[in-house]
């Protein structure tokens, strides 16, 4: 030994760091027949014994086991098992969950070295990241919802569990995402059914023997391993009340058909693109390390990474000198040695395909940049890459990549920044580095992204809700707003009836003249009253199926017209919530003033009688004043994730959306529906009852008189179901609230798949729009908003 | 080994280098005052914070290369004693240690008898330099001198440069100034330039190491600012603390002043040294620092005449790890000879 150390004194090299991994081999070695299910909590056979899955070791190639291919009839079992638990569980009290997720937390815990080994020889990723990161927050996610089950019963009066919960899950944070996953789901008194992804199952089935260690009652968490198709079984499976899905955007638009019209809920955690501002007056220094942990941590295997550096032209040559200098003395290696930067990819799949992208990004002008660094031969590494040039038509500004690849693009001003930034179809996370506050808060309220870090990336925290805006997906994983994916109202909708009136059933209309000067309204687009594109309108038949009047007859370029200028009018989502709110109490004002008028209207159309009629004006009336009064309360969060750092969660409007209305009570459904939206600053493009669209044509004219912006309100006459499905598949919109049929609730959600717009639809239920509990407030307010999470860590 | 020193000299350096033995590195010039290069200055503190707690997992070192690494520490020590009681024999007792500071028998084991290593340097106050210089006399290890009112640093300006000159005069070879932190504080950086320049020509060939007492300089981009302007002003070293604030050396400090070093660096083609002190006292910590030099500035900065821990403790715990990794078992401080 000695020649070695007098050697490596002048040298001042490293040596190798190997985490000790012997323990988890025998672990491994221990099931030499693989794994079977863990359903019911039992370890179960499946069906067909013959089809496996062997898990590799990516930083060696060597088969670390062998894992069963759940096919239909265990799947099938599984969700019996999960139906089963659900009977108990969700009968227990919050504090007994509670006891039993703080078990799983200490657990965790107390396996956290054999865990992150294990973890770290199942995915590749370097033994310092499962270790600090990964485990850790795994434990943390199961003691912060321990916490929500405790408090369920207070903090959460009023809701109650969905059912069985079917979560898939990807490989780059296996027994992370485990958590992230099962945590929040049965803390709200769920059962589960996850499968983990095929590349990376080994740390959920070591979960599965602790959850036996732990006492968690059978069925509760049951795990099924498996490819593709697995997940599918269980995403179509019938008795399935919600899917939580993290991966691929593509996979998420297929999960987003397939439970279109099922009535289950939905997160979907997916793909993005995210952007890494930098400014010239950013700590360069930090900037660089703060890169490091953007898109060199998780070897780039990371959903939120920062993989656009969007960088000041004026600092952008010096940034890009010192990102050189650190990458020059960055180490790939083992993952279990504890003094690498990156580890492996994942699959060779993977690595082909980063590959692949980076040549074709290199074809398309970039110039790639590699550091000159030793480089493993053996097993699945990649080397940390740079893309300068990289226009923004590039393949590498606009795909996700995933994987260790940066691309570089310039800008000149704040405004260009965000424009580059926004220049994308994910908004999952953007991270901002200035030492300007004002510039930095401003951008991120700008963004569109789910989470924004200021002077500072990939942090994660279970206080902090994490998700994505536009095709990044929808849903909050962590916090409060987390809770509510797994949580529904007890008295959302009306036991039975409908919403709609049938318009099968609706006598024939007699267009007999009626001697009165014609009055035909038109569609009201952008603040004005415009023609129906077509040139036709419809006749409307009063509550005896007499002739009343008429309405445009909207086509598919009304609603491209309504769209263009509800997107046009950003103002409103940047005014003020006092000057939303005076604007919702000058419409009921308005309102006011032609109560008789509206109430005549209701019971012509309707045949309500009188004292009926008034009722629903004045509760209309009321519904207006309520959102008044909300535009400024429903505040945001500050939550405080265990670091020296607040995260403002900030409930945004979603922008530009969709409201089809029912036929019942057509003034307060239609004044229910819009005014939360204008509450909360969004534009809206709304199609009426069907059946009684006079209401909301006379409606504008008392958006007219109220100081409305333009644009802010768009109404579009005509066949509903058809015009509900122009907007469905509108990629400009936001999102869409369908209140309509059941197959009407099937064809928005399947069409909204495309560009994952949020959807809020009633699959053919019923609301009583006069109560205030189904017909305003809180869940109306969560539909309009998602929630930016903004990390400021701070100090000086 | 001098020619060995030599390479570390950059394009840049086109200077010969200063005497022999240690303090081999072509010295800083200095550059004139740039407010510029100061008010650009921009430090974030939690990603500092952030990036030294991740540094303590990307990188570590193990057996053979922990006890190089530990070898390297003491050879960077500037074994330290300042205190109203020193006398000459506790001096002469420190110097002894400072040329031997670790058993001959693990020095036989570690098979580094060849390497001569001594401490980097002895630090004492003024009236204990003429001792430590007889006492070091033949060995190639400086003594460095506190100075200019140390510690707080607000004697008369005339004499403050008159004690610099007293000391280089009594054979010390590096003297350890403390700069005046109302000028930080106030943020008069032309003042702090001039009152360095003035110490760095009353220093004449000894270097001067600038201590900056980052624990009392309020915020992470004073330190910055502060380890810049020292640079400007020709400072060869900078040093965090004179251990004597109620905060000394810390790793975020220690990073934002090691990239203060290598920007200086990147500008002017100068390596200015590093010294962190106060506060260092296991072999755990001191391979971190080693670790973040390593990082931040480079191999080349491995080296004694460009980063020392100031530190009066930790010799003895580096020489407890070195008896563990030679005999497996874990050792006691009395089994090593005091300083």
């Amino acid at each position: 030994m000695s020649t070695k150390v007098a050697e490596i004194f002048e040298t001042m090299a490293y040596g190798p760091a190997p985490e000790q991994s012997d323990y988890v081999q025998e672990w491994l070695d221990g099931h030499p027949d693989g794994f079977d299910l863990f359903i019911g909590g039992k370890w179960v056979a499946p069906e067909d014994k013959k089809k496996t899955i062997e898990s590799r070791d990516p930083a060696t190639g060597k088969p670390l086991a062998r894992f069963s291919i759940a096919g239909k009839a265990d799947v099938d079992k599984a969700v019996e098992a999960a139906q089963k638990g659900f009977a108990k569980w969700s009968k227990l009290s919050g504090h007994q969950r509670a006891r039993h997720l703080y078990a799983l937390a200490r657990l965790i815990q107390k396996n956290s070295r054999f865990l992150s080994v294990l973890e770290s020889m199942d995915n590749g990723k370097p033994i310092r990241e499962t270790r600090d990161l990964d485990i850790p927050l795994a434990a943390r996610h199961f003691y912060h919802h321990a916490g929500w089950a405790q408090l369920m019963d207070s903090e959460l009066a009023g809701y109650e569990p969905l059912g069985v919960v079917g979560q898939v899950i990807p490989w780059n944070f296996p027994l992370l995402m485990m958590a992230w996953k099962i945590a929040p789901a049965i803390a709200a008194g769920n059962c589960v059914v996850l499968k983990p992804a095929e590349y990376t199952s080994l740390t959920a089935l070591y979960f599965a023997e602790m959850c036996r260690e732990a006492g968690l009652p059978d069925g509760v968490v049951n795990i099924i391993t498996g490819a593709g198709d697995t997940g599918e079984m269980l995403v179509r499976h019938e008795a399935v009340t919600k899917i939580a899905f993290t991966g691929s955007t593509d996979v998420g638009r297929l999960i987003r058909k397939a439970t279109a019209g099922t009535g289950k809920k939905l997160t979907l955690e997916l793909g993005g693109k995210s952007p890494f501002l930098v400014f010239d007056d950013a700590d360069l220094d930090s900037t660089v390390e703060g890169l490091v942990d953007a898109i060199w941590f998780n070897q780039g295997q990371v959903c939120c990474a920062g993989s656009r550096l969007l960088v000041e032209e004026g600092v952008a040559d010096r940034l890009i000198e010192k990102v050189k200098h650190r990458l020059n003395h960055f180490r790939l290696g083992s993952p279990l040695d504890k003094a690498v930067d990156m580890g492996a990819i994942v699959d060779p799949v993977q690595r082909d395909r980063i590959d692949s992208l980076v040549n074709q990004s290199v074809t398309e002008g970039a110039v790639k940049w590699q550091p000159d660094v030793p480089c493993p031969t053996e097993g699945c590494y990649y080397l940390p890459t740079l893309l300068t040039d990289v226009s923004p038509a590039n393949v590498a500004a606009r795909e996700e990549i995933f994987g260790p690849v940066l691309t570089v693009t310039t800008f000149r001003t704040l405004a260009e920044a965000t424009e580059l930034a926004n220049n994308s179809r994910y908004g999952l996370s953007a991270s901002v580095w200035s030492e300007n506050i004002n510039r930095a808060l401003e951008i991120a309220g700008m963004v569109k992204a789910g989470v924004v870090w200021i002077n500072c990336t990939n942090q994660f925290d279970a206080a902090c809700g994490f998700g994505g805006y536009r095709e990044s997906g929808f849903g909050r994983e962590g916090g409060r707003e987390g809770m509510f994916e797994y949580l529904k109202r007890s008295d959302e909708w009306r036991k039975s009836g409908s919403d709609i009136v049938d318009n099968a059933k609706l006598p024939e209309i007699s267009t007999k003249h009626v001697d009165v000067i014609d009055r035909t309204p038109k569609n009201y687009i952008g603040g004005k009253q415009k023609r129906p594109d077509g040139g036709n309108s419809l006749a409307v038949a009063g509550h005896d199926g007499k002739f009343v009047g008429r309405v445009g007859d909207g086509n598919r370029k009304d609603i491209r017209d309504a769209v263009e200028a509800a997107f046009k009018a950003e103002g409103w989502s940047k005014a003020t919530a006092h000057n939303r709110a005076q604007i919702l109490y000058y419409i009921a004002e308005n309102l006011s003033i032609r109560e008789e008028e509206f109430a005549q209207r209701l019971s012509l159309l309707t045949g309500a009688s009188a004292k009926a009629a008034k009722a629903e004006v004045d509760a209309s009336i009321a519904r207006l004043f309520s959102y008044g009064a909300w535009a400024d309360k429903f505040d945001g969060l500050v939550h405080t994730p265990p670091m020296r750092n607040i995260a403002l969660a900030m409930n945004e409007p979603l922008g530009v959306m969709g409201v089809v209305c029912p036929d019942t009570a057509p003034l307060l459904s239609f004044i229910s529906l819009i005014a939360p939206h204008l509450a909360m600053g969004n534009r809206s493009v709304v199609i009426p009852s069907q059946r009684y669209p006079l209401i909301a044509t006379d409606f504008y004219q008392v958006l007219e008189t109220s100081d409305v912006p333009s644009g802010a309100i768009n109404i579009v006459t005509g066949d509903r179901e058809g015009l509900a499905k122009v907007l469905a598949q509108h990629d400009q919109l936001d999102g869409i609230w369908y209140f309509g049929s059941a197959e009407g609730s099937e064809m928005v959600e399947r069409l909204s798949a495309d560009n994952l717009k949020r959807t809020w639809v009633n699959n053919g239920k019923a609301r009583d729009w006069a109560s205030n509990t189904q017909g305003e407030g809180r869940q109306f307010l969560r539909e309009a908003t998602q929630v930016k999470n903004v990390w400021l860590p701070y100090g000086d | 080994m001098s020619e060995q020193k030599v390479t570390h000299l950059t394009p840049h350096d086109n200077r010969q280098p200063y005497g022999v033995g240690h303090n081999l590195i072509v010295r800083n010039e200095g550059i004139p005052f740039d407010a510029g290069l100061v008010e650009d200055i921009r430090i974030n503190l939690s990603a500092v914070e952030r990036r030294v707690a991740s540094l303590k997992g990307r990188r570590t070192v193990k057996k053979d290369w922990q006890a190089a690494w530990l070898l390297k520490a003491i050879s960077c020590i500037d074994l330290t004693t300042l205190s109203g009681d020193d006398t000459p024999g506790r001096v002469r007792r420190l110097c002894a240690k400072a040329k031997a500071p670790i058993r001959a028998d693990l020095v036989e084991a570690l098979g580094v008898a060849d390497k001569n290593i001594t401490v980097g340097a002895v630090c004492v106050y003024h009236e204990m330099v003429a001792t430590a210089v007889e006492a070091l006399t033949g060995t190639n290890i400086p003594v460095a001198a506190v100075s200019t009112g140390f510690p707080a640093g607000l004697s008369p300006f005339h004499l403050r440069l008159a004690e610099i000159q007293e000391s280089v005069a009594a054979g010390a070879k590096e003297i350890d100034i403390v700069i005046t932190r109302r000028h930080v504080l106030t943020s008069n950086w032309q003042a702090l330039y001039e009152e360095v320049k003035a110490f760095r020509d009353a220093c004449g060939d000894a270097h001067i190491k600038a201590i900056l007492a980052t624990g009392e300089l309020g915020s992470a981009s004073k330190v910055a600012k502060a380890s810049m302007v020292a640079m400007m002003a020709g400072a060869d070293f900078i040093k965090t603390s004179t251990g004597m604030e109620k905060v000394n050396a810390t790793q975020p400090v220690s990073l934002i002043m090691m990239r203060a070093i290598r920007d200086y660096y990147e500008r002017t083609g100068f390596k200015i040294g590093y010294k962190p002190a106060g506060g260092i006292s296991t072999a755990k910590d001191a391979v971190q620092y080693l670790i973040m030099v390593k990082e931040e500035l480079g191999t080349d900065w491995l080296d004694p005449d460009l980063f020392r821990f100031g530190a009066s403790r930790l010799l003895t715990d580096i020489e407890r790890q070195l008896e563990h990794f030679v005999t497996g078992r874990y050792s006691a401080a009395h089994r090593h000879p005091m300083g």
